[in-house]
């Protein structure tokens, strides 16, 4: 029954939608239909934003993992569940809050119009700008792992060892912790690739400036199925790839441990 | 070179309240149950835990002193610590890990790399400067703990149980290594350990810590002769003498010799025993014991239902016996009588 259960749900919603998309790939036309500048377009501007947003989680993401797992103070909960919000939130929710923080009569986006003249909304940083809001919280939590199951005496070794603090982050914390900063940073490259409903509220759909691959394939759907299908396979591709690369270990919750010395 | 610390530190319920002073001269081991409070003495001296009141002063320089406001960080101490778990840098090679120091000191890589080289060649680990720790076996991995700690040229070496993590065969390998590298170092040294054999083959002084106090210090012969605790006397009060294996038995430095039932090979050794172990006799006694010899009751420590007998002549040992024995055997100083200790009883390491 359980078996029967499992296989059931393992053709409905993982192979049944994996081989539908298969299927329907028009494989011949496919290098063509990649090669056209408006897909061409879309990858290019995906690729951009969504390295653009993993490298900007993993520098804010990074001490926010440190003070989120390495340092106890008062209201670190709320901190917490702050910076895990992207992730249960609806995109579009989030894309709504964006727009009413950044927007040009925004909170924060009067200033930023006033001040220095920065608009946001509907630009190529206001897609970074989304993609990092939705995906820095996989970096955190994957990091904040990490440095949770580090042995901070190594740490304290370092110290012993005339390094300072910050020496011992670069040279003791970042590399024992690397395994899992390139596990994270590949996830939330993942879904910063994979974004679409707070880019499309918060940035707009805009060829060449704010339409990502996610957009695209949303548009070509109705004027053109050949070309949506062949980007989806990119993602998936792309998905695939990135499975394979972080391995189902870290997903799986693997900790990545301070390895012991043999005796 | 000299260390002057009074450590005053309280944790929840525990209270460490320590005074404690070393000078390059000697070998300072502190010796107690778990829990006593050494690590966390240690870590003071480290600088990893800041003390509540008190002082640590290392060659008339305050290291901490709450009372002044002073306090030097870890990183700025002139320190060298071989941790217990040794905790060597995983991803770093051995000799990486070794120029660490030199290198978080602002030496140029190749030079922190020549003098790291200097030092695996120096604690015999030459061959092995690209291995990672988990490659290394753990008397390796000692050394390479122990090269790591030096190689900054520290003015104040701290051991926290450095051999624990090793086997029986490689801590007696260990520790006669130990005892060779601790010898050449020029600054002040302090072990910490729970282990009474490690204790009494390495001190040349021994401080008691229970409950976080000191309950005793001396020289190990002292302590030995008369320990002030049931711990010290369990665990130190073991008769230990030094002496050579030669013609099946284990000629002692001090005259005299020990038969033993397993012998090392060869070479200089411990013979340890255990003062339940020496029986006393009112006259030559008849059976088996193949260790038996006269003696002179030197003094009586009196301990509940124990007493602890120092006994003089040709082999200086502590028996322990029963009340009931001394009234016996009407034992008294200046008394002679004779004792005896079977081969099976006669415990030697290799030193």
């Amino acid at each position: 029954m359980v078996l029967a259960l499992a296989a059931a749900a393992l053709a409905v919603f993982f192979v049944g939608p994996l081989v539908g998309l298969l299927e329907r790939t028009p494989w011949r036309e496919l290098p063509a239909l990649l090669g056209e500048p408006e897909v061409r377009t879309a990858l290019r501007l995906s690729l951009v934003c969504s390295l653009s947003a993993t490298a900007l989680s993993i520098v804010f993401g990074v001490p926010l993992a440190w003070l989120l797992g390495r340092t106890r103070f008062t209201g670190q909960s709320v901190v917490r569940a702050l910076v895990l919000l992207p992730m249960v939130l609806p995109p579009v929710v989030g894309g709504v809050a964006l727009l009413l923080a950044f927007g040009r009569r925004g909170l924060i986006g009067q200033w930023l119009d006033q001040w220095f003249g920065v608009r946001l909304p509907f630009t190529t940083a206001g897609v970074i700008l989304a993609e990092t809001f939705v995906a820095m919280p996989f970096l955190v939590i994957t990091v904040e792992a990490a440095l949770r199951s580090l042995d901070p005496r190594f740490e304290e070794a370092g110290a012993t060892l005339g390094a300072g603090r910050w020496t011992v982050f670069r040279r003791v914390t970042l590399p024992m912790i690397g395994p899992s900063l390139a596990a994270g940073a590949a996830l939330t490259w993942a879904r910063a690739l994979g974004e679409f409903g707070a880019t499309i509220t918060f940035a707009g759909n805009f060829e060449g400036r704010t339409q990502t691959v996610p957009l695209a394939v949303f548009l070509a759907l109705e004027t053109d199925p050949a070309a949506a299908i062949a980007l989806s396979l990119v993602l998936l591709a792309v998905s695939v790839t990135v499975l394979a690369v972080v391995g189902t270990r870290v997903l799986a919750g693997r900790r990545v441990d301070a390895v012991p010395v043999a005796s | 070179m000299s260390l002057a610390a009074r450590v005053r530190l309280r944790r929840d319920e525990f209270e460490l309240d320590v005074e404690l002073d070393a000078t390059a001269d000697e070998l300072v081991v502190i010796a107690g149950p778990n829990g006593s409070g050494k690590t966390t003495l240690l870590r003071v001296l480290a600088g990893l835990i800041a003390l509540d009141a008190g002082h640590v002063v290392l060659d008339g320089s305050t290291l901490d002193d709450p009372t002044r406001d002073a306090f030097v960080p870890p990183e700025r101490r002139p320190i060298g610590v071989v941790f217990q778990d040794l905790l060597l840098f995983p991803h770093l090679s051995v000799r990486e890990n070794v120029a660490f120091g030199l290198r978080a000191q602002g030496i140029p890589r190749a030079e922190a790399r020549r003098r790291a080289d200097g030092w695996l060649e120096r604690v015999g680990l030459a061959d092995r400067a690209r291995a990672r720790p988990p490659q290394l076996s753990g008397g390796e991995a000692q050394r390479v703990a122990l090269a790591r700690a030096l190689a900054g040229d520290p003015r104040l070496l701290l051991l926290d149980e450095p051999l624990a993590a090793l086997d029986a065969t490689t801590r007696v390998e260990m520790r006669r290594e130990l005892r060779r590298h601790l010898a050449s170092y020029a600054g002040v040294r302090l072990l910490v350990t729970h282990d009474p054999i490690e204790a009494m083959a390495l001190a040349t002084r021994i401080v008691i810590v229970e409950q976080g106090r000191v309950v005793q210090a001396g020289s190990p012969e002292a302590v030995r002769a008369r320990p002030r605790s049931r711990y010290v006397a369990d665990l130190v009060g073991v008769n230990l003498m030094r002496g050579a294996v030669s013609g099946g038995a284990v000629v002692l430095e001090g005259g005299g010799r020990l038969v033993a039932a397993d012998l090392p090979a060869g070479g200089e050794v411990l013979a340890v025993v255990h003062p339940q172990a020496v029986a006393l006799h009112g006259g030559p006694p008849e059976g088996s014991p193949r260790n038996v010899w006269p003696a002179v009751v030197r003094g009586l420590d009196f301990e509940g239902e124990r007493v602890r007998v120092e006994l003089g002549g040709e082999l200086p040992m502590v028996a322990e016996v029963t009340p009931a024995a001394v009234h016996e055997l009407a034992l008294a100083d200046d008394v002679a009588v004779w004792a005896s200790v079977k081969a099976t009883e006669v415990a030697v390491y290799a030193v």
